[in-house]
């Protein structure tokens, strides 16, 4: 045994250290992987809020010439593109991750290594999707980019290419996470913690993580047709040869519309966490809050061509998907009302993360007006590519989604890092954005009304639209100054915040029951349950307090030297790189992708051979 | 070699719902396959009869030669069922038996495929031709596709039979490489149906 097989084994030996740049490379600890994905979508978010922030300057006064308007396509396609598949999404993610096995009392997720091979994937992607800049031009027909185009007669640099791969192993990523949350969420959770009983955010990743492996299947097809057309001379989108372009617009909303969802309902899980425990009261209407995400997971099908109603179909369509839009508004009321009724009559603390989830619920409740408005047919042909729609998504999109990301940050940064983050810097922060949202993104109602389109370069003086031009400019300045002073915070907070202790906020949920940081074994036993709002309960309710159960042998030995945790691993790294191989072999030269997909292959074969889970003494 | 005895790290504790992660897993992921597929499917369906020059369906299709490698990949899923009735019973041998007849039946039902393409490709019909071409060969390709994932998976499953000794786990993998066959199956008699057959009477 000591010649061959020693020598393989030293070369393929596990990855074992705990600090520095391997163990992080290698880490499949959904605590750092939820940290990785912060970080990185933070990044991603100054790319994308730099691309918003060059558009503004260029729209600031009319005629400018800041940009040129092939640039101006490239900006405004990778800022949606970026801020959809690398920002909000990865931010939900990095929820995910840090919090929901922590929430269910879970010690990991279910598939460790399948999780880091989901953020490795993500991130190749998002690097792929960005290196377009300096590889021959970023993609430029819009963030759903419209057959037909995309299509190599109207667009042939390869800007289009990196799109469809980027898409697709962004796809890939989030598809292994959503199937690897799905099975977590129904088979890791702590003994008692029935499908009711769990908190709020659990069940909108549920939620979330079904209507993720679910739609991008679908936006995958179209991607794939897009591709074959583009590379291989097929006829989708040719109307000379019969195809239609309206094709690819009924497959994109398909999943378009469900991954507005996608982003949307994260947001709500973390509003349901933060409101009730900074109000002092259970959250009003659990049930009919879980039941109305639910609805909303299903009716978000049946609306996509509320983005088409103005492409000619028939009135019938027209009329049917009006309808299935304006039903949606129901059950989104009804989460507000709910959210409205656990402030009220609560002991409301106003701590920077219960401002940002009032200033969600404020924000969102505009632009869920907006969309309402929109799902009027006859009004929305006024509407249709105009300012108006852009500030309809910036108000459930920023004032929405990345509000409740902030109230999220500031409500688990104590956890993630045992420090909590600055208040007094939190609340300057909270006005700022608050105030430099609406003077950013309200005038765009009345420019679109006024008649301005949206993705359009310049505009003439004389038009009238150079005064709320300027003003919105201003008001993503205050955004930008806002989003300086969180860094700031972030790291002072790190260096020398006040320490948090387990349970800062006084918390309800079973993350704030063990360490901040949480040990990598998160706890020690397995947490019994026995009611909604466990930890709470057991700090202040009747029922029993949270037992220990015997799960493993670790129960006798509470510094946790007896739990057997997954191993980190080398192959989900090597995995998710030769997907982007592959996928820069697809764009450049084919020999790469095959390259590409034997290293894939070769990494699926040794994950699949090595254990999961080291034994204690390898000897 | 040393053999280290190691539950995996799911069967050391109770699942929530009892079934084995790995099994949900298999189970939702071919809900996103569901998607997949039907995603290709309703692209088949728009486009059918809408191509502008031939050839056309019933120019091309033989249907005596697609049922025969439709029975081939039929009968291939009766010999899944039978090695995974062995291995649960535990007898190895005859699970090799039964694994490996489904890999040939598999990759002989590729073999059909890759005969027929070149057919079509000889009577003129490529992704190019028209629409029929276009959404045709990237369904049926796909679906191909599926199938040669399917028969390396089988043919690993077979070859680690040899190195190492089976257990309730491995006996779990067999599970789901049979759940994605019958899958992958299935599929193919909605495409047989709706492409082949229903192609061929409309006259495309």
């Amino acid at each position: 045994m000591t010649t061959l097989g020693n020598i393989i084994n030293g070369v393929t030996r596990r990855p074992t250290g705990e600090y520095g740049i391997w163990s992080w490379l290698t880490t499949i600890d959904h605590k750092r992987i939820g940290i990785l994905y912060g970080v990185t979508a933070f990044v991603f978010f100054l790319f994308g809020g730099t691309e918003a922030y060059i558009m503004r300057l260029q729209l600031s006064q009319s005629n400018l010439s800041l940009v040129s308007p092939e640039l101006y396509n490239q900006l405004f396609t990778m800022h949606g593109t970026t801020m959809v598949f690398l920002v909000v999404m990865p931010f939900a993610a990095a929820f995910f991750n840090f919090v929901i096995p922590l929430m269910i009392g879970a010690r990991d997720v279910a598939f460790p290594r399948l999780n880091a091979f989901s953020y490795w994937t993500f991130l190749g992607g998002g690097i792929l999707l960005n290196s377009s800049w300096i590889l021959g031009g970023a993609p430029n027909a819009g963030w759903f980019g419209y057959a037909n185009i995309t299509s190599l007669e109207f667009n042939s640099g390869n800007g289009i290419d990196f799109w469809i791969v980027g898409l697709v192993l962004l796809g890939t990523a989030s598809i292994a996470a959503g199937l690897n949350f799905i099975v977590t969420i129904l088979n890791l959770r702590a003994p008692g913690m029935t499908l009711m009983r769990m908190p709020v955010f659990v069940w909108m990743t549920l939620v979330t993580s079904f209507l993720i492996v679910l739609a991008f299947p679908v936006i995958t097809v179209a991607l794939i047709e897009l591709f074959m057309d583009r590379s291989f001379g097929t006829n989708y989108f040719t109307p000379e040869k019969g195809g239609d372009p309206l094709l690819w617009q009924h497959l994109f909303w398909l999943f378009g519309h469900p991954e507005v969802y996608i982003l949307i309902l994260p947001a709500m899980g973390i509003v349901s966490e933060v409101l009730p425990t900074f109000s002092r009261k259970p959250l009003f209407g659990y049930s009919s809050i879980v039941l109305a995400g639910i609805a909303i997971g299903f009716m978000g099908w049946g609306v996509w061509s509320h983005h088409m109603f103005t492409v000619g179909l028939e009135a019938a369509a027209n009329s049917f998907f009006s309808i299935a839009t304006m039903l949606i508004a129901i059950p989104t009321g009804i989460k507000i009302f709910n959210w409205i009724c656990t402030i009220w009559g609560g002991a409301f603390r106003p701590t920077t993360s219960a401002l940002f989830a009032i200033g969600f619920l404020s924000l969102f409740i505009i632009g869920g007006l907006s969309g309402v408005m929109h799902a009027v047919p006859t009004s929305d042909y006024q509407q249709q590519d105009t300012y108006f729609v852009v500030a309809h998504l910036h108000y459930v999109l920023f004032g929405g989604a990345i509000m409740a990301v902030l109230s999220g940050v500031y409500y688990w940064f104590p956890k993630m890092t045992g420090k909590l983050l600055n208040e007094t810097l939190g609340k300057i922060n909270f006005w700022l954005i608050f105030i430099g949202m609406n003077v950013g993104f309200f005038p765009m109602h009345f420019l679109g009304m006024w008649g301005m389109p949206r993705r359009v370069y310049t505009y003439d003086a004389g038009m009238g639209f150079d005064a709320l031009n300027l003003l919105s400019t201003i008001g993503v300045t205050i955004l930008a100054i806002a989003i300086m002073i969180f860094i700031y915070n972030v790291f002072k907070s790190l260096r020398d915040g006040e320490v948090a202790g387990n349970d800062p906020w006084d918390g309800r949920t079973l993350e704030w029951s063990i360490s901040s940081p949480p040990p990598h074994y998160n706890f020690a036993t397995i947490p019994v349950v026995n009611s909604r709002d466990a930890f709470w309960e057991s700090k202040y309710g009747t029922n029993a307090p949270i037992e220990g159960v015997s799960v493993d042998s670790a129960d006798e030995n509470e510094n946790g030297h007896g739990i057997h945790m997954p191993s980190p691993s080398y192959y989900p790294l090597i995995a998710s790189l030769g997907q982007v191989v592959m996928g820069y072999g697809f764009i450049f030269n084919y020999a790469l992708a095959v390259i590409g997909g034997l290293i894939t292959v070769a990494a699926v074969y040794a994950w699949s051979l090595e254990p999961a889970t080291e034994p204690d003494h390898d000897e | 070699m040393e053999q280290v005895h190691l539950k995996g790290h799911e069967s050391e504790h109770e699942t929530s719902l009892g079934i084995p992660h790995r099994k949900l897993l298999i189970w939702v992921f071919l809900a996103s396959e569901c998607m997949f597929f039907g995603s290709l499917i309703a692209t088949y369906l728009v486009y059918q009869g809408k191509s502008l020059v031939g050839p056309y369906p019933h120019d091309v299709f033989s249907i005596p030669i697609t049922s025969v490698s439709t029975f081939v990949l039929l009968v291939s899923s009766m010999s899944m069922v039978l090695a995974y009735s062995a291995i649960s019973r535990g007898n190895i041998k005859v699970f090799r038996i039964w694994i490996l007849s489904t890999a040939i039946l598999g990759a002989c039902f590729i073999g059909f495929q890759v005969f027929e393409f070149r057919e079509f490709a000889v009577e003129g019909l490529t992704p190019r031709t028209n629409l029929f071409g276009t959404t045709f060969f990237t369904l049926t390709g796909f679906h191909g596709a599926h199938v040669t994932v399917g028969v390396i998976w089988l043919l690993s499953i077979f070859g680690f039979s040899f190195f190492k000794k089976f257990t309730s786990a491995d006996s779990l993998s067999v599970d789901l490489v049979a759940l994605y066959w019958h899958f992958v199956d299935v599929v193919w008699i909605v495409i047989f149906t709706v492409v082949y057959l229903i192609g061929v009477v409309e006259g495309g």
